[in-house]
């Protein structure tokens, strides 16, 4: 038998806490054990009765006012200090920027494993963790079974529903731990970015545009047509990159994931790191001049046309279409 | 005087990668091998620090022997020395093993100012083995590093996490993992392809690096793979036709309301 027990969920965003909270409760449900929703901070006490009425047995908090504020070295001290003293079995990290560098670290501090951005997640017939996650930029999901306890897994934002409130309450456990790292590094500066980032992985239409756009003027045309349809825009990577029209993050495998009911690419080749990142679009219309675009080996809808010229008689079509009468 | 170690990894091309579509496995026998991307983005950094700081860039992979043909473009775009750990022991190894190589390898090596490495290589895009290496070798550490500057032993750099910007001050002797936003990485010429040709390729074995048998390839790794199978494609690649622009849009506006993913419009 183990000595670890318990199923954690841990991230910096309370929404991808509830969200892993949805997976936990499944896992730890077939594992007969219970679910823990780990919370470091300051002045955590609302947040924790949130996650303790929405699916976290034990809510751990490490509540101090040195982790105001994230850190990576002050939050990775309290975090280690809190799974040794309590051993989980499975530990999910919300996989953003911050959560990815403390599953990383964490998992080394303990010389466990850690599968970074699992599209999928279970258990094998020993009650393993098995994760699913996408590699070789998009062409293939590999599937992998940890061997040692913890077991540490990624989850990006939206993968799993979130949690429903529940009428149990769970524990709110404080674990006292007092003691922290310093940090090692100084953050002379912070700026919000105002990339639609957390918008567009929520959006039920995306329009993306790639290198087919001539100038980020042009962006009005899809954003013409989003409106209409109550959605977002967004952009590729050479875009942000190469061409630097915009700041924060494009649409592919380094980028957002996204999953609309309806995703228009325009003027998209459709490199295989995009691809990755639009792989679970519900409906995928291409639209691009080039016959031979790798994209189109992947889309619902096949356009052989010219955007400039496509995008905006579509956008007068549907409103033709679907005009009140 | 600066001295920076980069670590780069010989990836697939993962365009290059097929698929045999009846059992969705991938054909990587013959897939081609390349420097990973991101890489090339943080040997291009070093070798920018060292004309400007004067110093050595030297290489640290760890992959089969014939790593050695894509680790001279890595000579050829300026490092100095390359150091390529390489071992039949280490197949098999996941990040935990890895990182645990390129940490005794990086002791080995001796003192640095900077380690750097790409975000994630192309292949396995895990972005695991910088951290991991940063934590074992107890150095500061910057993740998603797209501008640096590096003045005495402070370095000053520039990173984008989700939905904000960040300015971070470090002491150096630290690592950064960089985005391909740092730079555009040069293209050696024939001259610096010809002085890589003479420049020193290391090759460690897991003796030489005093490394513990059970800490390294399979029986050093946390996770094992189950299977790597190309996801199902099911679309249903439909070419809309017409004769003119707008007789395309109507057909497809027509599709995807058939379909109810478009229900209304705002006039």
């Amino acid at each position: 038998m183990s000595e670890h027990h318990g199923v954690w969920v841990y991230s910096e965003k309370t929404d991808l806490m509830l969200e892993m909270l949805t997976k936990a409760t499944e896992l730890a449900g077939k594992l007969k054990t219970e679910t823990g929703a780990l919370l470091i901070g300051s002045d955590v006490k609302a947040t924790a009765d949130q996650l303790a009425s929405s699916g976290a047995d034990k809510v751990y908090i490490v509540d101090n006012p040195a982790l105001k504020g994230f850190n990576a070295e002050t939050y990775l001290s309290a975090l280690a200090a809190a799974v040794k003293e309590r051993k989980p079995e499975i530990i999910l990290f919300g996989s953003t920027r911050k959560g990815r560098e403390l599953a990383a670290r964490l998992a080394t501090r303990l010389e466990v494993g850690c599968v970074p951005d699992c599209t999928n997640l279970g258990l094998d017939e020993q009650g393993r963790l098995v994760s699913e996650r996408v590699v070789y930029g998009g062409s293939a999901s590999a599937s992998h079974v940890f061997v040692i306890k913890p077991q540490i897994a990624c989850v990006p934002s939206r993968t799993f529903e979130r949690h429903p409130p529940t009428e149990k309450k769970g524990e709110v456990v404080d674990l006292g731990i007092g003691q922290f790292d310093a940090s090692k590094t100084e953050t002379v500066e912070v700026k919000p970015l105002e990339a639609g980032g957390g918008k567009l992985d929520e959006a039920k239409v995306v329009i993306v545009g790639g290198r087919g756009i001539e100038k980020k003027e042009d962006f009005k045309i899809l954003e013409s047509l989003s409106y209409a349809l109550g959605g977002q825009v967004g952009y590729t990577r050479p875009l942000a990159e190469d061409r630097k029209w915009f700041k924060g993050d494009w649409i592919g495998l380094s980028g957002i994931k996204i999953k609309p009911v309806l995703y228009i690419g325009a003027g998209i080749s459709g490199v295989i790191q995009h691809v990755a990142g639009i792989r679970d679009s519900q409906v995928i219309v291409a639209i691009n001049k080039d016959e031979q675009a790798p994209i189109f080996e992947m889309a619902d809808y096949i356009v052989v046309g010219d955007l400039y010229e496509i995008i905006p008689a579509l956008e007068a079509a549907l409103k033709k279409l679907l005009a009140p009468s | 005087m600066v001295r920076v170690i980069v670590c780069i990894k010989q990836a697939m091309d993962v365009s290059q990668i097929k698929v045999d579509t009846a059992t969705r496995r991938l054909i990587t026998v013959d897939a081609p091998k390349k420097l990973s991307d991101f890489d090339k983005n943080a040997l291009e950094e070093a070798v920018r620090l060292k004309e400007k700081l004067g110093g050595e860039v030297v290489t640290l992979t760890l992959g089969p022997e014939d790593a050695k043909t894509t680790i001279r473009e890595a000579l050829a775009m300026g490092a100095d020395k390359a150091y390529i750990a390489s071992d039949p022991a280490f197949e098999g190894g996941d990040t935990v093993a890895t990182s645990y190589v390129l940490a005794e390898a990086v002791k080995k090596i001796g003192a640095f100012d900077l380690i750097l490495c790409g975000e994630a290589s192309i292949d396995s895009f895990s972005a695991l083995v910088g951290p991991r290496l940063a934590d074992r070798l107890g150095l500061p550490l910057v993740m998603y590093v797209k501008k640096l500057t590096l003045e005495g032993d402070t370095a000053t750099v520039e990173r984008n996490l989700e939905d904000s910007e960040e300015i971070v001050k470090v002491k150096t002797p630290a690592l950064f993992t960089v985005t391909k936003e740092l730079n555009e990485p040069r293209i050696p010429n024939l001259m610096a392809i010809m002085k890589a040709s003479k420049k020193e390729i290391v090759m460690w074995k897991a003796a030489d690096l005093n490394l513990s048998a059970e800490k390294v390839g399979e029986a050093g790794s946390a996770i094992r793979i189950v299977s790597v199978l190309a996801p199902k494609v099911e679309r249903k690649k439909v070419k809309i036709t017409g004769q003119s622009a707008s007789e395309m849009a109507e057909n497809l506006a027509k599709a995807l309301i058939q379909d109810g993913v478009v229900k209304q419009v705002k006039m």
